[in-house]
């Protein structure tokens, strides 16, 4: 390649390539919009079409009676979310219920993950002998198909067949009553240990991928002027990590906040309400009793708090990198 | 490097801790899969009063498994493959090319993330009921429509990898193909694509993961004719014995060949994060 000699070399290349891409002589400016057409048609019919009639669904009274022929149900205007936020009623006080305990979930389930992450992810940054066995048992949970995971520990939580109560009472010799745990209030401790066993892989896998891009040289470096572990991994990998965090984080909320697959697969049909996760909620609210309007106008205003949640930490974020 | 023993002491808790959460499920799913009938319903043992492999011939009648192995497989395969292609496409637009609507398509398919999966399930399943009405393509009870609804769930994470680990390989090869007489499919599909090999394999782990263990729209979608396995796994508990031990097998036949690829391909799959957005 040529250069020309006026200006800096140093920002040429940059420039350049963008320039010629944006109009490249074999093709016209429709190239990469015909290149995004499939993914854009898919996503449109599969996902963006159908929620916005989910919305619409939401104003209209779509009861059993309407769901053979749906284009003539009534409409309802609001009266599906006066139902939903009038938290003196059964499904207001229910639902308000699901969405709190969802929250201490989402809240214990992405920062124990996180944490747990975290902490293998450094311990396994250095090279030593069986490391690679390390990190591929730790990857085993993510590997593993949702459901598989989800009903072996189904079976060590069964109260007098399972696992855990024979190593609590038999083998701990804890006294008192072996506990039902996928029923009533200790089913959100076994939610919660599902759940992290499940994702803390993720965060493993991601902060892992992270910390490669972290040159060892930094480490050397800081050692030399006497920092100590914990100093070099506040003031140097925390901070090189923040990108990866910032996603990271983002993404664990959206999956867990929106989990259908652990109470779906752990309780089935029995809800216990310490397990009522509220996507698992709407699921039943909807299939159980065939009102898909109510539903809908729950599932709404879910999008609308998860909308608002990851606006704020967008804002949050974005303000704090840049004051720093 | 010399390390104190705090550091060692924190190494060897954090992994011991961590591999007993692990590997204990993973324990107890292949001892009891092992097992024999009356061990599972009785007391929980560690280990099998005698090995038997008769769960592993018995999982088979008990449920259909064979047929949901290959419908899973037949769903899973082709949803990776057509995600993949679509994804190769929209990845190099994105890396490749300065154009209107760039940010509003990046901004739009991530946040499908958020769409909470309950939302759109049933209009969805209202559209294809619709369009079997209308035009007699039939989705619902097909392979078809599970197919066409698994590739989106992988699509916007698979493009996000690719478009990064495309801004990885240097423009000048394109133009040296473009020089060559290729135009720009010409270019992706000789010079880029090889180049991009472990981040297309990590794509291709991560959307048949995706397909492999959907379980909401699986349970509303499939009939009879289509049950994939995260349906049909838990058709055994529905028998009037609960055998744990065929549920421990067969969680274990289904979870191998996916564990094993994944497993086999780590590194790649690592190599496509740090190229992604993740640096």
């Amino acid at each position: 390649m040529s250069v020309t000699t006026v200006e800096p070399p140093a920002q040429k290349p940059t420039v350049r390539p963008q320039r010629k891409n944006r109009r490249p002589k074999s093709s016209g400016w429709w190239m990469p919009y015909a290149l995004l057409a499939p993914a854009v048609m898919f996503v449109l019919a599969i996902q963006v079409l159908p929620m916005v009639i989910g919305i619409c669904m939401s104003f209209i009274k779509l009861t059993k009676a309407f769901i053979a022929n749906w284009g003539s149900a009534p409409a309802a205007g609001l009266a599906n979310y006066s139902i939903t936020v009038d938290f003196n009623s059964a499904v207001g006080k229910s639902l308000l219920s699901s969405f709190f305990v969802t929250c201490g979930f989402t809240v214990l389930v992405v920062g124990l993950s996180w944490m747990l992450g975290m902490a293998a992810a450094v311990v396994l940054q250095k090279q030593f002998w069986g490391r690679g066995f390390i990190r591929t048992l730790f990857l085993i949970p993510y590997a593993l198909p949702v459901y598989a995971g989800i009903i072996a520990w189904k079976f060590m939580f069964q109260k007098d067949t399972g696992a855990i109560n024979h190593f609590l009472f038999d083998n701990l010799h804890v006294g008192g009553e072996k506990p039902f745990w996928l029923i009533g209030d200790s089913s959100f401790v076994a939610m919660l240990i599902v759940a992290i066993w499940r994702l803390w892989p993720f965060a493993f896998l991601m902060l892992m991928a992270g910390l490669q891009s972290i040159p060892s040289e930094v480490y050397e470096a800081s050692a030399v002027d006497g920092a100590k572990p914990w100093r070099q991994w506040r003031s140097i990998t925390l901070p090189m990590l923040k990108p990866v965090n910032v996603v990271l984080i983002l993404v664990m909320f959206l999956w867990t906040f929106n989990d259908f697959n652990t109470p779906y697969v752990l309780f089935g049909n029995s809800q216990p309400p310490a397990g009522d996760l509220i996507a698992f909620h709407i699921y039943n609210a909807s299939f159980l009793t065939w009102n898909f309007g109510l539903g809908a106008a729950m599932s709404v205003l879910l999008l609308l708090f998860l909308l608002l949640v990851t606006g704020i930490y967008l804002i949050v974020v974005n303000r704090r990198s840049r004051r720093a | 490097m010399h390390e104190t023993t705090g550091v060692k002491v924190f190494r060897v808790a954090v992994i011991t801790v961590l591999a007993i959460f692990t590997a204990v499920p993973v324990y107890v799913m292949i001892t009891s899969s092992m097992k024999p009938l009356r061990d599972v319903q009785g007391p929980f043992t560690w280990w099998p009063s005698e090995i038997t492999l008769a769960p592993f011939v018995d999982m088979w009648t008990t449920v259909p498994l064979a047929s949901y192995f290959i419908n899973s497989v037949m769903v899973a395969s082709a949803a990776t493959i057509l995600s993949l292609i679509i994804a190769v496409f929209a990845s190099y637009a994105m890396s490749r090319y300065k154009f209107f609507g760039r940010s509003i398509f990046s901004t739009t398919i991530l946040s499908t993330q958020m769409f909470p999966g309950v939302l759109f399930l049933l209009p969805l399943f209202l559209i294809f009921v619709n369009i079997n009405a209308a035009t007699g393509i039939q989705l619902v009870g097909t392979m078809g429509g599970l197919i066409i609804t698994y590739l989106t769930f992988s699509l916007p994470f698979s493009i996000w990898m690719l478009a990064g680990y495309f801004d990885g390989i240097p423009h000048e090869l394109d133009e040296a193909a473009k020089v060559d007489g290729c135009g720009p499919v010409g270019a992706l599909v000789r010079v880029v694509l090889p180049a991009a090999r472990p981040g297309l394999i990590a794509v291709a782990i991560f959307s048949f993961m995706t397909s492999w263990g959907e379980v909401l729209f699986a349970s509303v979608m499939t009939t009879e004719a289509n049950r994939t396995l995260a349906v049909g796994l838990q058709l055994y508990s529905t028998q009037s014995d609960v055998y744990w031990n065929q549920i421990m097998a067969a969680s274990l036949v289904v979870s191998i060949p996916i564990v094993v690829a994944f497993l086999l391909l780590q590194r790649n799959f690592v190599a496509g994060l740090t190229a992604g957005g993740v640096k």
